[in-house]
C-alpha cells in the first residue's frame, strides 16, 4: 500500500492499478496517434469480446440450427450445401427449439435452475450485505486485511472448495459431527444430495461476487447523511432503511446479476452437491451433449437459457434507462 | 470402465483442450505410419484414470525412447465427444467396446490395425475376441484391453444388520426389491449414473432381455425403478468409490473392479468398513474395454509399438494387479497375482460366466427414448 493511509485499501489500489494500466495504453495510443488512442483503448476489450464471447455464440447459434447426425465427424449436419441441381441450399433444422416446447423435461430443468439461483442469489445477499456494510465502514488498513481475506479461498479452485464441503455436508462429515459431539443433534442430518447442499454450495462459491460490488458501492455512501438522519432523531433502522438500503440498490443490483447469472448455468454445484432430483439446465445441456450426442440439441438448449435470461435482463435496463431519464426531466 | 472422476472436471479438461486446439500434430501427415516415424518421438495416450500400473508408462518410455503425452479421462462420453469433435491429436484411445467403440467403428473414427506390427496377438484370449466379432468385424480395429462386470458392491456389516445374518446376498432384489430396498435406503443405495447399465440390471432383474426393444423394455424398467426411486440416494458413477469405502453408502451397483478398489481402501483406512462385490444370480451384464488408434493420430506407428507393448503378458500383468481387473490376455493370466486371479469377482466361474450378457448397440431412436426415461427415472418425476 504506497498510497495515504487515507485512500489506501485494496479496492483502490486494483482502481489505481488498472487507471494506470489504461493511461499508458492511452499514452502508447496518443503517441501513435492522438485520436487513435482513445479507439485502442475501446478496442481491445470489444476485440476481447468479440473473440471469446460472440464469436462462441455464433458458433453455437449456428450448431442449434442443424440436426444430429450419427456417425458424422462432426456428429451434425452442414448448414450450406448444393442440392442435387448444384444450386446452394441453406438447411434451418428447429426440431431441437420444438423438442424444447413440447417435452416438459427443458421446462422443469429451467425453472428448477432458475429457483436454485434464486433461493442461492437471496443467500449471498444476506450474508453479503452484512459483511459489505462491515467492510466498507471499517478503517482503511483493516479494509485491505478485510477484502483480502473475502478473496484469499477464491484462490483455490472452485472445484476442490465443492469437494471440500462434500467432505463437511456428507452424513458422518464434519458438520454432522461437530453437532454431535456438542448434543445438539442426536442422529445426523442428511444435508449432501439434498437441494440445501446445492444452496450453500452455490452461496459460498459466489459470496465474493456479492461482496465487492456492494463494498464498492457502501464505500461511497456519504455516512455524514447517517449523522445527520441521527441527529434529526432517527433510529439506526430507520436510517438504513430509509438512507442506506435505498442508496445501495445499485450495488445490490449489480451483485445480485453477478450472483445470478452464473448461478443459472451452474453445472458442477449441483451435479456434485445436488440430489438424483435436482435437474438444472446445466445437466440437461450436458445429457444432450455427451449421452445423446446431440450437439444441435445441446445448442438450442443453451440458447434458450441465455435468450431467457438475457432478455428479460435487457428489458429491465430499458426500463431502468426511462425511470433515470424521467428522473432528469 | 474403471474409476471415474466427476464429469465436471474433464469438461474443464475439454474446454482447455478446445483454448488450445489439442496437441498440435507433427509435420509429417496423420495416419501415415511411416511419415510419422520421421517426427519426433512422441505417443500420445488417452486413457481412464487409473488404467494402467504405476511404472507401464515409465517402462515403455525407457524400452522405446518414445515420450509419451498420458491423458486421462472419466467417461466414454467424454473420449467421444473429443473423437466426434476430430483432431483430437491421441494416438491410442481406450473405449468400451459396446456400444461406444462400436459407434466409432462405424463412424470411421479407427485405423484398421497392422497385424503384422502385433506379433503379441496370440497372446490375446479367442473367446474374449469373438465376443467382440458383431462389434468390430474380423477383429480389425479394436485390441481388447480388461474386461469385467456391473454387480453389486455393499457394506458386509451394515447389509448383514439390516436384512438378518441368513439372508442371501446375491442378487439384484437388493436394489430392485422394494421390501429389501426399503430396509436399506437409510443407509444409502447409489446406483450407476448410466442408462446402458440402468436399464440393463433392471431388466435382468425382471428377467428379461436387456438389449430387449420394443416390448415395452423402457416402462417396465422405469415401473421397477419408480418403486425403489425413494430408496436410491443418488445416481452417480463414480462417488460410490469413496462411499463405499468410507461407509457413506450401503449397497452400490457398480463395476467389479471398482468396487474391490473401494475394498482396498477400506482396509488400508482400516475404518472397519469391509466391502464386497458380489455377481448377481439373475445375470449381469459384462463390459470390455479396448484400445484403439483414431484415424487422425499423429503417430500412429508409435500407437502401434505401444499396443504391442500392452500385449506383452509380463506388462499387462502388473496392470491387471493394480488395477483389479481381468486382462483379455491369456497368456498373461499365469502371471498374474494369486489374490487376482483366484477372485470370482474378476475372474469369475465358468458357470456365472454364462450368465453375463453382452449389451447391444440399440438403435438411435431407442437409444435417445432410454436417455430420456432414464432422466425421468433419476428426478422421480
Amino acid at each position: 500500500m504506497a498510497r495515504p493511509a487515507s485512500h489506501s485499501s485494496l479496492w483502490q489500489l486494483w482502481h489505481q492499478v488498472f487507471t494506470d494500466l489504461f493511461r499508458w495504453i492511452g499514452v502508447l495510443g496518443r503517441e501513435l496517434s492522438s485520436s487513435r488512442g482513445r479507439w485502442v483503448v475501446l478496442a481491445l476489450p470489444m476485440l476481447w469480446l468479440v473473440a471469446f464471447f460472440l464469436v462462441p455464440f455464433l458458433l453455437v447459434l449456428k450448431i442449434s440450427f442443424a440436426s444430429a447426425v450419427s456417425g458424422a465427424q462432426p456428429p451434425y449436419s452442414d448448414m450450406i450445401g448444393t442440392a442435387e441441381d448444384g444450386a446452394l441450399t441453406l438447411r434451418f433444422a428447429i426440431a431441437g427449439y420444438q423438442l424444447l416446447l413440447t417435452d416438459s423435461l427443458y421446462v422443469t430443468a429451467y425453472v428448477n435452475s432458475l429457483v436454485f439461483a434464486t433461493v442461492s442469489t437471496l443467500g449471498c445477499l444476506v450474508l453479503g450485505y452484512p459483511i459489505a456494510y462491515g467492510i466498507a465502514r471499517a478503517s482503511p488498513a483493516a479494509r485491505a486485511v478485510l477484502l483480502v481475506l473475502v478473496i484469499l479461498p477464491f484462490w483455490t479452485s472452485s472445484l476442490l472448495r465443492a469437494y471440500a464441503l462434500i467432505g463437511i455436508l456428507r452424513t458422518n462429515g464434519l458438520l454432522n459431527q461437530l453437532l454431535m459431539g456438542l448434543g445438539i443433534t442426536d442422529a445426523p442430518l442428511v444435508i449432501l444430495h439434498t437441494d440445501l447442499a446445492v444452496y450453500i454450495g452455490i452461496t459460498y462459491n459466489y459470496l465474493p461476487f456479492m461482496i465487492m460490488p456492494l463494498t464498492a458501492n457502501l464505500m461511497r455512501l456519504d455516512f455524514t447523511l447517517l449523522e445527520a438522519a441521527a441527529d434529526l432523531g432517527a433510529r439506526p433502522l430507520t436510517s438504513f432503511l430509509r438512507i442506506t438500503l435505498p442508496l445501495s440498490v445499485p450495488g445490490i443490483v449489480a451483485g445480485s446479476l453477478l450472483v445470478f447469472i452464473p448461478a443459472v448455468g451452474e453445472f458442477v454445484i449441483p451435479d456434485l452437491l445436488g440430489g438424483p432430483d435436482a435437474l438444472t439446465i446445466g445437466r440437461a445441456i450436458w445429457t444432450e451433449f455427451f449421452s445423446n450426442r446431440d450437439w444441435p440439441m445441446a445448442s438450442a438448449v443453451a440458447i434458450a437459457m441465455l435468450a431467457l435470461i438475457v432478455v428479460p435482463m435487457l428489458v429491465f435496463e430499458y426500463v431502468q434507462d426511462k425511470r433515470l431519464e424521467g428522473d432528469r426531466r | 470402465m474403471p474409476p471415474a472422476r466427476l464429469p465436471a472436471l474433464a469438461l474443464l479438461a475439454l474446454a482447455l483442450a478446445a483454448c488450445g486446439g489439442g496437441k498440435a500434430p507433427d509435420a509429417a501427415s496423420p495416419a501415415d505410419p511411416a511419415a510419422a516415424q520421421q517426427g519426433p518421438r512422441q505417443l500420445n495416450i488417452y486413457n481412464w484414470s487409473d488404467y494402467v500400473a504405476e511404472d507401464t508408462i515409465a517402462r515403455f518410455e525407457k524400452e522405446t525412447g518414445i515420450k509419451v503425452v498420458y491423458d486421462v479421462y472419466d467417461s466414454n462420453e467424454m473420449l467421444e465427444a473429443k473423437l466426434l469433435a476430430g483432431s483430437s491429436g491421441y494416438d491410442v484411445v481406450f473405449p468400451s467396446a459396446r456400444p461406444f467403440a462400436q459407434r466409432h467403428i462405424l463412424a470411421n473414427l479407427y485405423l484398421p490395425l497392422d497385424r503384422a506390427k502385433l506379433p503379441g496377438w496370440g497372446n490375446l484370449d479367442p473367446a474374449v475376441l469373438a465376443a467382440l466379432e458383431d462389434v468390430d468385424p474380423g477383429n480389425r480395429h479394436l485390441v481388447p484391453y480388461m474386461w469385467g462386470t456391473t454387480g453389486i458392491g455393499y457394506n458386509v456389516a451394515k447389509v448383514r444388520e439390516r436384512l438378518g445374518a441368513d439372508f442371501p446376498i446375491d442378487s439384484w432384489n437388493l436394489i430392485f426389491d422394494p421390501a429389501v430396498a426399503a430396509k436399506l435406503g437409510d443407509c444409502g443405495i447409489a446406483v450407476l449414473d448410466d442408462e446402458q447399465e440402468g436399464f440393463g440390471a433392471a431388466l435382468i432383474y425382471l428377467g428379461r432381455d436387456p438389449n430387449g426393444v420394443g416390448g415395452g423394455e423402457i416402462e417396465a424398467a422405469a415401473e421397477l425403478f419408480g418403486k425403489v426411486r425413494p430408496f436410491i440416494r443418488y445416481f452417480h458413477s463414480s462417488k460410490y468409490i469413496d462411499d463405499l469405502a468410507n461407509g457413506e453408502i450401503c449397497v452400490a451397483m457398480g463395476y467389479n473392479g471398482d468396487v474391490l478398489q473401494a475394498r482396498d481402501r477400506a482396509s488400508e483406512a482400516a475404518n472397519g468398513v469391509e466391502v464386497a462385490y458380489v455377481i448377481p444370480k439373475e445375470g449381469a451384464l459384462r463390459w470390455i474395454d479396448s484400445a484403439a488408434i483414431p484415424t487422425d493420430a499423429p503417430h500412429a506407428a508409435n500407437a502401434l509399438v505401444f499396443l504391442e507393448f500392452l500385449l506383452r503378458p509380463d506388462v499387462i500383468a502388473p496392470i491387471s494387479d493394480y488395477v483389479s481387473y481381468a486382462s483379455a490376455n491369456l497368456a498373461a493370466k499365469p502371471l498374474v497375482d494369486e489374490s487376482v486371479r483366484n477372485d470370482p469377482g474378476i475372474y469369475p466361474a465358468p458357470e456365472v460366466l454364462a450368465r453375463l450378457v453382452d449389451p447391444k448397440k440399440l438403435p438411435e431412436n431407442e437409444s435417445r427414448a432410454r436417455v430420456r426415461a432414464w432422466t425421468s427415472i433419476k428426478s422421480g418425476s
